[in-house]
């Protein structure tokens, strides 16, 4: 470019972009792996040109200019083919040759992200790396009696309950009148929550449902499984593998006339009916399934045209109040299953939680309550709803919790806390930490994908490209020739390694707290934190 | 770990047998204070089994207090007993103005009352009481209730009772329930000695309860008055107790039921298996995560002993018809019952409880996995 031309305003160096691509010339060999393997097309072969001066000392002799042309890797600098830091180049060059390094400094591309008037929408997460969850310390060491318990050999009875739990007394009460009495699930305290139908790649969905399946068959331990909304694949809702499935109406409604038309072919019941209104990480937002992703396949399952965005709204738009549809849709969805199924609402962490939960503690018919934070993953969101709206779960969960203890209700309705769960990969401490603070189990949804798949998205603006269906490693992708990297099978063992270590790990916890024989919710003696008014915010001690 | 013993027997004994037992078991517990239940009482007391006994600590000004207090209610002086202490303070012991025992006259328009309403209106009038003593540090009241004696104090058990002039012939019982303590997670607090007592329901503890913050919010907020206090992990346990038997009429089989649940496999192949699962799930919070041992009585006076699958170390039932000791260890119980047929002990282990009823003539074990006695 001369020097006297204009420049155009998002033209971005190198310097300006989030991430670099570093690579080495000595090493390459030129085999084109990485180009090929980049989901946003951010490398290319270049051609490089290179003039060598060649100074001697003698007059006559071999003085010049040499013009050396060398093929290697060209980073491109526009925003629609910035690197994002996937580093599938790295896991395929097979001379250690290219690497992407993050911008230590502010990247100036934040400034050109809504390109053609469109924000930035991305999938992913919030990319907020610090957690309060991470800084609970658990304090209450049981040491001075009879006999210290062994994480590796006592027995634990790590189960929690979802379903509408009656009190004691009115529970007595309808035994001896044979009346009504609400459903509930004895399940694993560690649930995953539920990902859009078409936001996972089919061999995702198979990986994740098989090992859900092996886990409750083969290892006896109650795992579940939320579909998210979009519906479930015909032959799942007739299979005796439903009743391992907690399937999720959302606000789209999307799917739902396949899943009632299965009903009368039902082998078993679903484990539980969640109703999704707005997600931790775009909290009175909808969720967006957007065009990409949505197939012949995806198109059909959910009832839709194949090939649009299917944006849901953020409450159910048939009904006129979150109130009302919280009773409405609780009641019908109960009696479609002969009220044999426990239902219950899934809302962002907000203030407006604790309105939805009294609400739901004066219906019976209400199962529990499920939250989400604000660290909560997401299939597709503009980047202002996911950084910056939201609630912690934490003092969310703590708020509703106590309120429960308030009216007397704490058992009544478990209280299910979602977002952010092992963000930085603690995820037992940090699920651990959210039952003594009063959560009945975690939902986990990004963590199993790291875990279980290597999704390689971090807390640091990588990858995060799960809106697009571009997903490097084929998790979140439609498109056969990328999911087709990732095998169920794998994906299926990884699951069952996860949530066995996991409950290693869980009593690893509880063990040393004294906690055998139920699992410790609202054990908040147990928990300390290095910070005065994280302390006093959480009604937990404060310890230095 | 606090050292436990009680005591059941058809003849009015001293409660010096219990503290000799407590004293036996010295290694077990560090002397930190001694609690002490009577009940179903001998003496002077055993023509008066209808009126309540307030038995707590008092200063002058606090006695004072209460007088005008329960005149006013209407209550008369019945019969005291008035612990004197010596001059001479004794190292380890706090001072005291009064250690009181007073049997009281019910009021004249109390006669028409249920059972239940007078119950009610006791243990009122004694929360009024402890709340009157927190304002001003002068009054502490640990029961008040129709034939029971209840006496807690700071120190080693048997330099107590010397201090104290427990072995006094008006102080004699059927039913005694002594704890040795050893403060262990907790500040030293005289409403956290063991044993604690509510409406007839009493039971004291060893171990440690480490479920205790879940259960005490589980009870404080069934809208209860008397489910207060919690000084102690273990006072959770007496008011499990009172829940258990009165609020959802379970028997004392299903206490265990409600402590310690069985684990699911055992739970599947119970006779009462649907009944039993129900129970479970709704006094999920009420589960204690031991390791405990209880021992507890009830209104009817009866004793038992329960211990939850953690205790690896139960503690031991052994006597012989007409006097039963109950006992953190065996040694206490050699103590106090030498001459009884030891091959016939029981340590009741995870799943039992043992029972010595009113009669005092045999212990009966309650297998957790045998029917129980439905409410239903």
């Amino acid at each position: 470019m001369s020097s006297n031309r204009s420049l155009e305003p998002s033209a971005l160096s190198l310097n300006d972009l989030p991430w670099q691509v570093k690579f080495s010339n000595d090493r390459c060999t030129l085999c084109g792996q990485c180009t090929a393997v980049c989901p946003v097309k951010a490398i290319e072969l270049g051609v490089f040109r290179k003039r060598t001066l060649k100074p001697s000392i003698r007059r006559q002799a071999d003085q010049g200019v040499a013009q050396d042309v060398f093929y290697g890797i060209r980073q491109k600098t526009d925003v629609a083919h910035a690197c994002i830091g996937c580093a599938m180049c790295t896991l395929v060059c097979p001379n250690d040759a290219i690497h992407p390094e993050k911008n230590p400094g502010l990247d100036r591309m934040k400034f050109h992200i809504n390109q053609q008037g469109v924000p930035r929408r991305r999938g992913g997460r919030r990319n907020a790396a610090g957690s309060i969850l991470d800084r609970i310390k658990f304090t209450r060491i049981s040491m001075l009696t009879d006999p210290a318990l062994d994480a590796g050999r006592h027995e634990f009875e790590m189960r929690t309950l979802l379903g509408r739990v009656l009190s004691p007394r009115e529970n007595m009460k309808r035994l001896k009148e044979n009346g009504w009495i609400p459903p509930v699930r004895e399940i694993y305290p560690l649930i995953i929550g539920g990902m859009s139908f078409g936001a996972l790649s089919p061999t995702m969905w198979e990986g994740l449902q098989m090992g859900v399946a092996y886990l409750n068959e083969e290892m006896g331990m109650p795992v579940r499984m939320c579909t998210g909304e979009g519906g479930c694949p015909p032959r799942l809702l007739r299979s005796r593998f439903l009743k391992y499935v907690i399937l999720q109406i959302a606000s789209g409604y999307f799917g739902w006339d396949e899943i009632i038309h299965a009903i009368p072919h039902m082998k078993e019941d679903p484990c539980a009916i969640e109703i999704k209104y707005g997600q931790g990480a775009k909290p009175g937002d909808g969720g967006l399934l957007m065009w990409h992703k949505v197939n012949k396949l995806i198109a059909a399952i959910r009832g839709v045209p194949a090939g649009v965005s299917l944006p849901s709204p953020p409450t159910h738009q048939t009904q006129y109040s979150i109130e009302e549809s919280v009773a409405k849709m609780i009641l019908s969805m109960s009696m479609a299953w002969g009220f044999r199924v426990p239902v219950y609402p899934k809302i962002s962490a907000s203030s407006t939680s604790l309105a939805v939960l009294n609400n739901l503690t004066r219906n019976d018919y209400a199962s529990g309550l499920a939250i989400d934070g604000e660290d909560g993953g997401t299939g597709a969101a503009y980047t202002v709803s996911m950084d910056h709206m939201g609630h912690p779960i934490a003092s969310c969960i703590r708020d509703n919790y106590l309120n429960l203890i308030k009216i007397g209700k704490q058992n009544e309705i478990p209280i299910f806390a979602g977002g952010g769960i092992g963000k930085n990969g603690n995820l037992a401490a940090n699920a651990a930490a959210l039952i003594m603070l009063g959560a009945s189990g975690v939902q986990i949804g990004k963590y199993v994908m790291q875990a279980a798949a290597g999704c390689v998205g971090t807390e640091e603006d990588r990858c995060n490209v799960c809106n697009v269906g571009i997903c490097p490693k084929g998790i979140t992708s439609q498109d056969p020739r990328l999911y087709r990297r990732l095998d169920p099978e794998d994906v299926a063992e990884r699951v069952v390694d996860l949530f066995v270590s996991f409950d290693t790990e869980l009593k690893k916890i509880v063990a040393p707290l004294g906690r055998s024989t139920s699992l410790p919710i609202g054990m908040s003696d147990a928990l300390g934190i290095d910070d005065v008014a994280a302390a006093q915010r959480l009604s937990i001690k404060y310890v230095v | 770990m606090c050292r436990l013993f009680a005591l059941t027997s058809r003849d009015p004994v001293s409660p010096m047998l219990a503290i000799k037992a407590l004293d036996v078991m010295k290694e077990g517990h560090d002397g930190s204070g001694m609690g002490l239940l009577l009940q179903d009482l001998g003496g002077p007391f055993e023509e008066m089994k209808e009126a309540p006994i307030l038995s707590g600590i008092f200063s002058e000004e606090g006695i004072r207090r209460l007088d005008l207090f329960m005149m006013d209610l209407g209550f008369l002086t019945k019969y005291k007993i008035s612990l004197k202490v010596p001059k001479k303070p004794v190292e380890g012991i706090p001072r005291r103005d009064l250690y009181l025992i007073r049997a009281y006259e019910l009021p004249e328009d109390w006669d028409s009352l249920s059972k239940d309403d007078m119950a009610v209106r006791l243990s009122d009038i004694r929360l009024k009481i402890r709340e009157m003593g927190e304002e001003k540090k002068d009054m502490m009241v640990f029961s008040f209730w129709p034939d029971t004696i209840m006496i807690k104090e700071i120190g080693d058990p048997l330099l107590l009772a010397g201090y104290l002039g427990l072995d006094r012939k008006e102080l004699k019982a059927r039913i005694i329930m002594a704890q040795g303590r050893q403060n262990t997670n907790y500040a030293i607090d005289l409403y956290a000695c063991h044993p604690f007592f509510i409406k007839g329901y009493s039971t004291m503890t060893n171990g440690e309860n480490t479920a205790f913050i879940p259960i005490r919010d589980f009870l404080t907020s069934r809208g209860i008055a008397a489910y207060t206090g919690y000084q102690s992990d273990s006072e959770v346990f007496a008011h499990i107790l009172h829940y258990s038997l009165v609020e959802l009429g379970l028997g004392i089989d299903g206490y265990k039921h409600v402590i310690t649940p069985l684990q699911e496999r055992d739970l599947a192949v119970h006779p009462n298996a649907g009944f039993l699962s129900h129970l479970k799930r709704t006094c999920r919070s009420l589960i204690i995560d031991g390791p405990n041992c209880v021992i507890g009585t009830l209104p009817d006076h009866s004793l038992f002993m329960v211990q939850d699958r953690k205790k690896l170390r139960p503690g031991v039932v052994g006597g012989k018809p007409g006097l039963y000791g109950f006992s953190s260890e065996i040694c206490g119980l050699d103590a106090v019952i030498p001459d009884r047929d030891k091959s016939r002990d029981i340590q009741p282990m995870h799943l039992d409880t043992a029972i010595v009823g009113p009669d005092r003539q045999e212990v009966t074990i309650c297998r957790q996995t045998e029917a129980l006695n439905l409410p239903l």
